[in-house]
């Protein structure tokens, strides 16, 4: 199972790419595995606040719902509309193409590290 | 995300289990056994059962033999059906009813001779369905005769399934192009010298021409791994769970605790036709001709616009009011829009009325439509 190194990661299993005050976010292979095809994504809104843990978006496959939640404080500025277009993205490159949104930091968040979640999958 | 759910501790395995770990599957729990969730792409294995074939392991599912000269009769009292009539070389879709009328398990019966039937049940139901069978022995010389453990169940589905049987090295079956869906043929596996049987079936839980396979655990793995690189040219793919389920669904074929339960009376899943109320005595005879009430909840079929579906559990609205509940929903991979089955308040059952579903706070329109959502092209 892909974790890569350079990213950070949460228990709720999404990915951080942490780049000056702008945050890259997915979901990680494992969650896209676990869930299956994805066909169908929502994502928050450009501008709008989110609060870390609070839900934000879903990602639905053809067998189960999976809830988005923000990994950090900030403001949305930018949704992947080509993952909405094309969900299966996800599957298939989930650390590339398949990223969700970019969040502007407020605060240095506290993430997992890559060994701290592979950890927490069992690898 | 939310954290995928671990199987329990001791799932019971597959007879194909190490055929499946060598194909990179994906497993799930499922009624206690660690079966095949996907392989590779719940989608492609989908598209693949409608376009060409899959390759599915249920031996998970339940084989009761019922064996004696009162066999059909001790199964017309069972049963909802009228079992006795069955042909020999003939298999019906059935239910094991409570004395309320509530669905127990649905199963398929073959009567595989004379004075001897399979009644195929589900893996969740298989103690419900054997204990159920057993209290009702009483007035009948019938011998029961659990083979689970002994059978392992492979099924081949999908337009190209028929020629993938006859490609297969060492398999053969009586009249299989003359066989009729839900009927099957005494068949044979040759293997190394020795020939097993096998019991053909033409029935399937996918909307598709298909297959099943009933063999002795032991020759299973050899007959998969057969059927695989046989049907390969053929564009047979191995195919999990999830896509058997997304099949079944746009087939509009039920699936117990979903469209089926105990609080269920046939005639409100629209299988009012499985039971034969013109014989003498059955369980819950009584039930089922005083019927579930007028206001009793009936299924629907729902089909929607976009990309959002409905799940289980999800209420369906008319207005403001709640008038029923979602048991299936998925986007059709086939259809490529949402669709569902639903309970619903009878005077919102009609093909055409528009409802609303509740999908996390959202409403979504739906329409009442007509079941199944999808048919093979005869």
């Amino acid at each position: 199972m892909s974790v890569p190194s350079d990213l950070q990661y949460t228990a709720e299993h999404e990915w951080v790419r942490l780049e000056g005050d702008v945050a890259t976010v997915g979901i990680t292979q494992y969650a896209a595995d676990a869930l299956g095809d994805v066909v169908y994504v929502d994502l928050p809104k450009v501008g709008a606040s989110v609060a870390s843990g609070a839900i934000v978006g879903e990602v639905e496959s053809t067998k189960s719902v999976g809830e988005l939640y923000a990994p950090l404080n900030g403001e949305v500025v930018e949704a992947n509309q080509a993952v909405v277009d094309a969900p299966e993205t996800i599957n298939s490159d989930p650390y590339g193409e398949g990223w969700l949104v970019k969040i502007r930091v407020a605060e240095t968040p506290a993430l997992l590290s890559a060994d701290e979640y592979r950890a927490l999958i069992g690898e | 995300m939310t954290e995928p759910t671990s199987p329990p501790a001791t799932p019971r395995l597959s007879p194909l289990h190490e055929q499946h770990v060598a194909l990179g599957a994906s497993f799930t729990d499922f009624a206690g056994w660690q079966m095949p969730v996907r392989y590779t792409s719940d989608l492609a294995e989908h598209h693949a059962v409608r376009t060409a074939a899959g390759l599915f392991d249920i031996s998970h599912m339940a084989e009761i033999a019922v064996i004696g000269e009162q066999a059909g009769a001790f199964l017309d009292a069972a049963l909802a059906g009228r079992l006795s009539a069955l042909p020999v070389g003939r298999a019906k879709y059935s239910l094991v009813l409570d004395e309320h009328g509530g669905i127990i398990d649905d199963v398929i019966v073959y009567r595989v001779s004379e004075p001897e039937y399979l009644v195929v049940a589900n893996a969740s139901n298989r103690d419900a369905v054997v204990t159920a069978l057993r209290a009702r022995t009483a007035d009948h010389a019938v011998a029961l005769d659990d083979r689970t453990d002994a059978l392992a169940l492979i099924a081949v589905q999908g337009p190209a399934a028929r020629a993938i049987l006859e490609a297969t090295p060492g398999f053969s079956a009586e009249g299989l192009d003359a066989l009729r869906y839900y009927a099957w043929a005494p068949g044979a596996f040759a293997l190394a010298g020795e020939s097993v049987a096998v019991m053909v079936a033409r029935t399937g839980y996918t909307g598709e021409d298909g297959f099943e396979l009933y063999l002795d655990t032991a020759h299973a793995p050899a007959l998969w791994e057969a059927l695989l690189a046989a049907g390969e040219p053929l564009g047979l793919v191995p195919a999990g769970l999830a896509a058997r389920d997304t099949l079944r669904l746009e087939a509009g074929m039920p699936l117990y605790g979903h469209e089926l339960g105990l609080s269920i009376q046939p005639v409100q899943a629209g299988l009012g036709r499985v039971v034969v109320t013109d014989k003498p005595a059955f369980v819950g005879k009584a039930a089922i001709e005083a019927g579930p009430g007028a206001d009793a909840r009936v299924l629907v079929g729902l089909s929607a616009e976009g990309k959002r579906a409905a799940r289980a559990g999800y209420p369906v609205l008319a207005g403001d009011e709640v008038v029923g509940e979602v048991t299936s929903g998925a986007l059709s991979p086939t259809l490529g829009h949402p669709i569902a089955m639903a309970f619903v308040h009878p005077d919102h059952a009609t093909v055409g009325t528009g409802l609303d579903l509740d999908v996390r706070g959202s409403r979504i329109p739906a329409t009442v439509v007509p079941l199944p959502f999808y048919r093979k092209e005869a």
